[in-house]
């Protein structure tokens, strides 16, 4: 019964879908009030439909009814309540329940928290959330529709693939999606305006709390994904350069020239045009990940199994929405009125520049994740593009970025004096410059790469402290005078200090372990010692054990550092009962600054066992990073200028509006 | 103006570094029929694909080398890997292995992999059994019914 109350639930969702995206929009037109609002109406019943459905499907996993043919294929009896609960959104057609959840729920959130918004703007954005809702809830029934039912109904489950069994990874999902689909307003937005064709000061106002919001989850969910890839795959490795990753790769880069030319947009009423295409192509890249990871068309750890037919309905929801939005942006685009004039060398500047290097970065990941299809479908071979390719690309264009990113907070809007600017700085771009030297001095290995990496990290988070103190007028004020001042702190500006320090953070641990990595692979007996950077691993044995639904080889290794034993290590190896299916487990003990990694391998036969040691340095660094980067995020959405006074719309002359259909 | 001629330059400047990384960066695909046909230059890094021969896994001396042989089920080849193996790394299944082929025609991977799920086939791999007429539906976890070497 609940299977049919979801499904039912899911086909109400997708007509009131239907009515959000065609009734807002005619109110909007013909300027009818109640039309309008009724999308407001409409987008908080489809997110509650949505709601019930996700609710129904839930609960056939929580009372595992095994006449769901999707709760058969994907859960057991036996198995956890937590990962009964994630194994919802541990297969396609739950997360894609999921996925049109988080985009319902954004739709409402517009409804819900959009009142400064113009009723226009706002009634012809929500019809747009309606669009995109009504194609992908017509994709869940028509190709994916999780409530089919089996018939004789089974026993029990084949359970959830093991490896998804993991905290990690059961809210990788749920983040990441909060990511993607979130950028899905910042499209209505776009689209929105351009069908009103205007576009003003106050659009970068209403859009930047949206982007800001999908670009700390989409950092969030990208980090998570990587720290459990880190310790659940047991490689010592956090970021392939795999082809789905990129697919959430792309969207960040280009969401975050969003995040700063929205800002420009706002504050300057400039690089609007480009904002709105930057909208655009954001959401049209978390799109194009969708369709990647789910059509198969790319060979991926991650993708799921799937069939043809959905990928081709992918394609045409990705080919409608991209190119209608394309098409909107290059017939209406040339109408709106640029803004603020300035500079090259000023605030506007620096934050062009970033949005210049963020989308070529991203354009030459999507070269790289799409080539092997375009030479396959050529028929030239089969191939696929490695890491090589991504860190020669990547790396040189990042490299000028985080020297921008680290002066451009010193320059004033409109027309700036970089030197003046980087004067203000010698002292931080000194201590950069000697920690490089230091690097390549002591270290022979890789040298270049570290000593670029790490004094380029130096000189992002010493550049963001040194724009604090210069805020607070640390030790050039009294102590308390200070405070004061940290407390009346614009938000917006500590969230971006916090983030812009945070990135350097990551660059650092991403440079370090990249470089410092320590590996060592050999067999132990039991009673063997293995010497990794400093620390002696001693092998004390295997035993078998059997917890829950999954029995291990469960391997005892001493760390010990000079002499003294500081910690044991539990490694292991495991086989999920249901499905036979093993995981490996590695153990990790992890202080600031390094991670010790112990993977336990197979047995040789011989009383030995293979074992895997890692010294990771600074491996920390890269998920401490991502999260205060995340705070950056959260710190800056709560800026008092987020939230009240309604933007008042500038008075634009009526010439820039295009007549009205 | 001068935004669009940074732009302009910066998309010249991505297009060298894409060009120069192209070279080293891009690794081919092979099965095991493909290199004895001398289709792959020596000492260039591919993706050997293929099932992992049945009976053909050995360890090796040092107790953490792994021989085995990759077949497609025309032509197979043997392949030595230090390290850990994957965790569904199982005779029979597909496995694509990246490395190069050594001059006594040994395959010297530097990392094996194999998908995270119990009825993996590589795609590549795939499309190919399917071109040499190899594939059964149900062939991701059924050895060949027999392998010349």
């Amino acid at each position: 019964m609940t299977a049919e109350i979801g499904h039912f639930a899911l086909i109400v969702a997708a007509i009131l879908a239907l009515g959000q995206s065609i009734l807002p929009m005619a109110g909007a037109a013909r300027r009818h009030g109640a039309l309008m609002s009724l999308g407001n109406t409409l987008a908080t019943g489809q997110f509650v439909f949505v709601l019930i459905a996700f609710c129904a499907l839930t609960w056939a996993f929580v009372a595992s009814d095994f006449s769901v043919a999707n709760v058969v294929q994907n859960s057991h009896s036996g198995k956890p309540l937590l990962y009964k609960i994630t194994g919802v959104w541990g297969n396609h057609e739950g997360s894609m329940v999921l996925w049109c959840l988080i985009l319902s729920l954004f739709g409402a959130c517009v409804a819900w928290f959009g009142s400064n918004v113009s009723p226009g703007l706002r009634a012809r954005a929500i019809s747009v959330q309606g669009m995109i809702g009504l194609a992908f809830l017509a994709f869940v029934l028509l190709t994916s529709n999780p409530f089919d039912r089996v018939n004789p109904m089974p026993p029990d489950g084949r359970g959830l693939n093991p490896i998804l069994q993991d905290p990690g990874l059961a809210f990788h999902p749920p983040l990441l999606y909060l990511g993607y689909v979130g950028f899905s307003v910042t499209f209505s937005f776009a689209i929105a305006a351009l069908l009103e064709g205007r576009v003003d000061a106050s659009w970068g106002r209403w859009v930047r709390p949206w982007a800001l919001a999908a670009w700390s989850f989409l950092t969030l969910g990208i980090a998570l994904g990587s720290w459990w890839a880190y310790y659940e795959l047991g490689w010592g490795g956090f970021w392939f350069w795999d082809p789905v990753e990129n697919a959430s790769f792309m969207p960040w880069l280009v969401g975050t020239a969003l995040l700063h030319s929205a800002i420009v947009a706002e504050k300057r009423d400039a690089l609007k045009s480009w904002s709105i295409l930057l909208a655009i192509l954001t959401f049209s890249l978390s799109l194009l990940g969708t369709f990647l990871v789910r059509s198969g068309v790319l060979t991926s750890v991650h993708t799921f199994a799937t069939d043809p037919e959905r990928g081709l309905f992918i394609l045409a929801i990705l080919a409608v929405a991209i190119g209608g939005a394309l098409l909107l942006y290059a017939w209406r685009a040339p109408t709106l009125k640029g803004g603020g004039l300035f500079r090259p060398v000023s605030r506007e500047g620096a934050l062009i520049l970033n949005n210049l290097l963020m989308t070529v970065a991203a354009l030459t990941v999507l070269f790289g994740t799409l080539y092997p299809l375009v030479v396959d479908a050529l028929g030239l071979g089969k191939i696929s593009v490695g890491p090589p390719y991504f860190n020669a690309t990547f790396v040189p264009l990042m490299a000028p970025m985080i020297l921008a990113m680290g002066v451009a907070p010193f320059l004033p809007w409109k027309r700036a004096d970089l030197l003046g600017a980087f004067d203000r700085l010698k002292l931080i771009a000194g201590v950069a410059v000697a920690l490089a030297a230091a690097v390549a001095f002591v270290e022979d290995r890789h040298s270049f790469a570290a000593a670029l990496g790490l004094g380029l990290a130096a000189w992002l988070i010493g550049a963001a402290a040194w724009e604090i103190a210069g805020r607070i007028r640390l030790f050039r004020a009294p102590p308390g005078e200070s405070l004061r001042r940290a407390a009346a702190m614009p938000r917006s500006a500590l969230g971006m200090t916090v983030a812009h320090a945070a990135a350097g953070v990551v660059v650092a641990g991403i440079t370090a372990s990249g470089v410092w990595q320590t590996e060592v692979i050999r067999t132990m007996k039991p009673g063997d010692r293995a010497d990794v950077a400093g620390y002696t691993i001693g092998f004390a044995g295997v035993r078998e054990v059997r917890v829950g639904n999954y029995l291990a080889r469960r391997g005892h290794f001493i760390v010990s550092e000079g002499g003294v034993a500081v910690d044991a290590l539990w490694p292991e190896k495991r086989v999920y009962l249901p499905q036979r299916m093993p995981t490996t487990e590695a153990a990790i003990r992890t202080t600031l600054f390094a991670d010790l990694y112990v993977v336990l391998g197979d047995p040789d036969g011989k009383g030995g066992h293979a074992v895997r040691l890692y010294h990771n340095p600074l491996v920390p660094w890269i998920w401490i990073g991502a999260v205060f980067m995340f705070l950056g995020g959260m710190i800056s959405l709560t800026d008092r200028r987020h939230r009240v006074g309604a933007p008042r719309r500038s008075a634009r002359p009526a010439s820039a509006r295009p007549s009205e259909a | 103006m001068t935004f669009l001629a940074v732009g302009l330059c910066l998309l010249g400047v991505a297009a060298a570094l894409v060009l120069a990384a192209l070279d080293d960066g891009v690794t081919f695909f092979y099965t095991p029929s493909k290199v004895a046909a001398n289709a792959v230059p020596a000492g260039q890094q591919f993706r050997l694909g293929g099932l992992v021969e049945t009976g053909s896994r050995k360890t090796l001396g040092d107790g953490v080398s792994v021989a085995f042989r990759v077949t497609d089920c025309i032509r197979s080849l043997p392949v030595v890997y230090k390290g850990v193996l994957p965790d569904l790394f199982r005779e029979g299944q597909g496995v694509v292995a990246i490395g190069r082929l050594e001059k006594s025609g040994t395959f010297r991977a530097d990392s094996i992999l194999a998908k995270h799920d119990e009825n993996y086939m590589p795609k590549d791999l795939a499309d190919q059994l399917k071109e040499q007429g190899q594939w059964h539906k149900d062939g991701g976890g059924k050895p060949c019914p027999e392998a010349k070497s």
